[in-house]
């Protein structure tokens, strides 16, 4: 009666020595359980690379341009992670954001003049709205994804070419409040950076030391006290790293410091996605059904309602996007490439470590993801590259990226 | 008979069945199916289908191929609900419309087909659809010592870690895990489709040794099994289907592998009139 259980005392005795943690980082890289260790060493490869080429690329002010180009790359890509968990994908995404941010900038307009939150909260209130309908229409009729959101891709198009073109200010509707334009163009100010990352830093850490002290007051396997230490001091450097880069004078004529609004955006979208994906029944479920719809069925999980979900959850993030592309681009134009864009989230997406074939991934490969795609064009641009060798580099990333991919695939399944 | 020491918990239940008569004061069995039956488009895959399932004791479900034995538990089990026909639980009467209705009752199935999902690790998979909460978000504490509690009781395998992905698990310790899960919560009928069919002999063994303690803790095990050996090691009561009916059923002991591999191959109605 004894020997399981001490075989489990055992074996955990042996995985708390630092050379075990070690060892079993490599199964874990190879079965794609610990994917973001791959793309982090490219991605530092990538930097390494473009700072050698030029040095302007770690500056500051390129550094900060670069997380705030990476945005619009990494909240889509979040949008369509809700989606590849289940092993489905949402083409119209691009769009659906587009059409999003045309709502806000005519609501904001002086025809409307709607108060920013409001114009704010009816972008994403269009975009989820679009969402759910596209999934009850995947569900209710059981159509593929990839058809619905590829007529999706064509629709929304169609639709926000007639809203655009009939505001009569050709073909571009401007952003002209305050408040959506300084989502990307605007800066907290440099100790309201030092506050909002020390806030986030100990809310992150206070995480992840409870849930390690918890599983050891419980008499469970824990990563050693070290590894944990370090975590958390990876997490604080970084942290500060990026304040010292945010608030570094990045102007030429007048002084430009702090942390743009996009950054805390993207953090709080990440940290919610998280959220609900690692700590909720939800989540739980969207995992479980991208992983085996029919066990999922069996164990009497509401396969239809978490799908749907998803599709919802896909229209929100989606919505939020689109508000930092207008930002960004300071206007909507009818001639957004909602195509090109969709297909940079996805890639991104599964770049980050996210599986196409649905059950695996995370909020943060999105991140990563987006920052990958971001640092190629970013780079590629400083060092006078082609835009026909920007395509093809990223290309071939997505292709290392999806092959990477089914090779994790395969040795799960082959066990 | 394999009867272990100790197992107080079948011997009861085990008599009762063996009383003939109408007796007013013995329960009725866990599980009754009076007349079955379950149509896919023109097959008729099940035709009338009576049998009773008793608690504490293993029920064997034989047949060829095609008998129709896992579209009968999935009728339990609420997957298929039958074409026609009356299932009573507890003595009452109950309809079965979803996984969900039958898992309510304390119904657990273990399927041919695993249904385990291989991107979640074995914690995940022992709660998936019962998960443990705490302030509305994940108790995975609770989760994890629970499924490890049950684990170190059932005593039949060991894994690295409870926290390992089941894909990254052997035929035997899978199905040990489709176990555990339906023992877990709590189930009063333990259902399984071909539970060693996958598995070699040290693990078929395991598994064995895994139903009879089932048994043993009052839980009634019906079993599906082509494997004679496998009946005639576990098994309290046989019951043997031939091209959608029920032809037979009773105490292993008036049963031999001769006579099991008849009503197998020839569905052998004569004692059925009788
Ligand atoms: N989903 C289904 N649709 C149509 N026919 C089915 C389905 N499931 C089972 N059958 C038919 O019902 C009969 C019994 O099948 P099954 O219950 O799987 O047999 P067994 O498990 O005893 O081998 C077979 O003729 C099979 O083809
Ligand atoms: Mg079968």
């Amino acid at each position: 009666m004894t020997s399981p259980e001490q075989t489990v005392t055992e074996k955990r005795a042996e995985s708390a020595t630092a050379q075990g943690v070690i060892g079993s980082l490599w199964g874990k890289v190879r079965s794609g359980e610990a994917s973001l260790l791959p793309i982090l060493f490219g991605l530092a490869v990538l930097v390494a690379y473009f700072q050698v080429r030029n040095s302007v690329f770690l500056s500051a002010g390129n550094l900060t341009n670069l997380f705030v180009q990476a945005t619009i790359f990494i909240l889509l890509a979040m949008a369509e992670t809700w989606l590849l968990l289940l092993g489905e994908i949402d083409l119209s995404v691009g769009y659906v954001a587009a059409l999003g941010a045309t709502t806000a900038v005519i609501l904001l307009d002086a025809q409307f003049h709607w108060p920013w939150y409001l114009a704010l909260l009816a972008a994403i209130a269009v975009t989820t709205a679009i969402g759910l309908l596209q999934g009850l229409i995947i569900i209710k009729l059981r159509l593929p994804s990839f058809i619905v959101t590829l007529a999706g891709l064509l629709g929304w198009e169609g639709v926000l070419i007639f809203f655009v073109d009939r505001q009569g200010t050709g073909g571009t509707i401007p952003v002209q409040e305050k408040v959506l334009y300084d989502l990307v163009n605007g800066n907290l100010s440099p100790l309201a950076t030092w506050i909002f990352t020390a806030a986030s830093l100990a809310i992150f850490c206070w995480s992840i030391l409870r849930k390690d002290q918890s599983r050891r007051a419980s008499g469970l396997e824990a990563v050693p006290f070290v590894v944990t230490l370090m975590k958390v001091a990876a997490l604080v450097i970084a942290g500060i790293v990026l304040v010292l880069i945010f608030n570094t004078n990045r102007g030429t004529f007048t002084v430009l410091r702090g942390m743009p609004y996009a950054i805390p955006v993207d953090f709080v979208m990440l940290t919610v996605g998280g959220f609900i994906l690692t700590r909720t029944k939800a989540g739980r479920y969207i995992y479980a059904i991208g992983g085996n719809p029919e066990a999922a069925r069996r164990a009497g999980v509401n396969v239809d309602r978490y799908r749907l979900l998803a599709f919802t959850l896909t229209g929100v993030t989606a919505g939020v996007a689109g508000l930092i592309y207008a930002s960004r681009l300071g206007g909507i134009s009818d001639g957004v490439d909602g195509g090109n864009l969709v297909l940079l989230a996805v890639a991104s997406a599964v770049i980050g470590g996210t599986s196409l074939f649905g059950g695996r991934g995370k909020i943060i490969h999105a991140v990563i993801g987006g920052m990958v795609i971001a640092s190629i064009y970013n780079g590629m641009a400083l060092i006078n590259m082609s835009a026909a060798t920007q395509f093809i580099a990223t290309a071939l990333v997505l292709l290392v990226a999806v092959a990477m991919d089914s090779v994790a695939r395969r040795s799960t399944a082959s066990r | 008979m394999t009867t272990t020491s100790g197992s107080t918990g079948r011997a009861v239940p085990e008599n009762a069945t063996h009383a003939v008569g109408p007796e007013v004061a013995s329960p009725p069995p866990l599980l009754q199916l009076r007349g079955i039956a379950k149509h896919f488009g023109a097959v008729e895959a099940l035709k009338h289908v009576d049998l009773d399932v008793p608690a504490g004791q293993v029920t064997a479900l034989i047949g060829d191929n095609g008998a129709g034995k896992s579209t009968l538990i999935k009728a339990v089990a609420g997957i298929y609900p039958p074409s026609s026909g009356e299932i009573f639980w507890e003595g009452q009467r109950v309809t079965l419309h979803s996984p969900r209705a039958a898992e309510e009752l304390g119904i657990a199935t273990v399927y041919q087909d695993l249904a385990l999902c291989d991107n979640l690790d074995i914690v995940q998979n022992m709660y998936l659809g019962h998960e443990a909460t705490k302030h509305g978000t994940l108790d995975e504490i609770t989760m994890e010592l629970e499924t490890r509690r049950v684990l170190t009781e059932l005593s039949v395998f060991t894994v690295r870690s409870v926290r390992q992905l089941v894909g990254s698990l052997s035929g035997g310790q899978r199905q040990a895990i489709a176990v555990a899960r339906a023992v877990m919560h709590e189930s009063k009928l333990v259902i399984m489709d071909e539970p060693t069919a996958a598995l070699g002999v040290t693990q078929t063994a395991q598994v064995l040794e895994l139903i009879t303690r089932l048994a043993s803790r009052g839980i009634a095990v019906l079993v599906i099994s082509h494997n004679l050996n496998d009946v005639f090691t576990v098994a309290d009561r046989i019951a043997v289907m031939y091209l959608g009916t029920l032809v037979e059923c009773g105490p292993i002991a008036n049963y031999d592998t001769t006579r099991a591999v008849e009503l197998i191959t020839t569905g052998a109605g004569a004692r059925v009139e009788g």
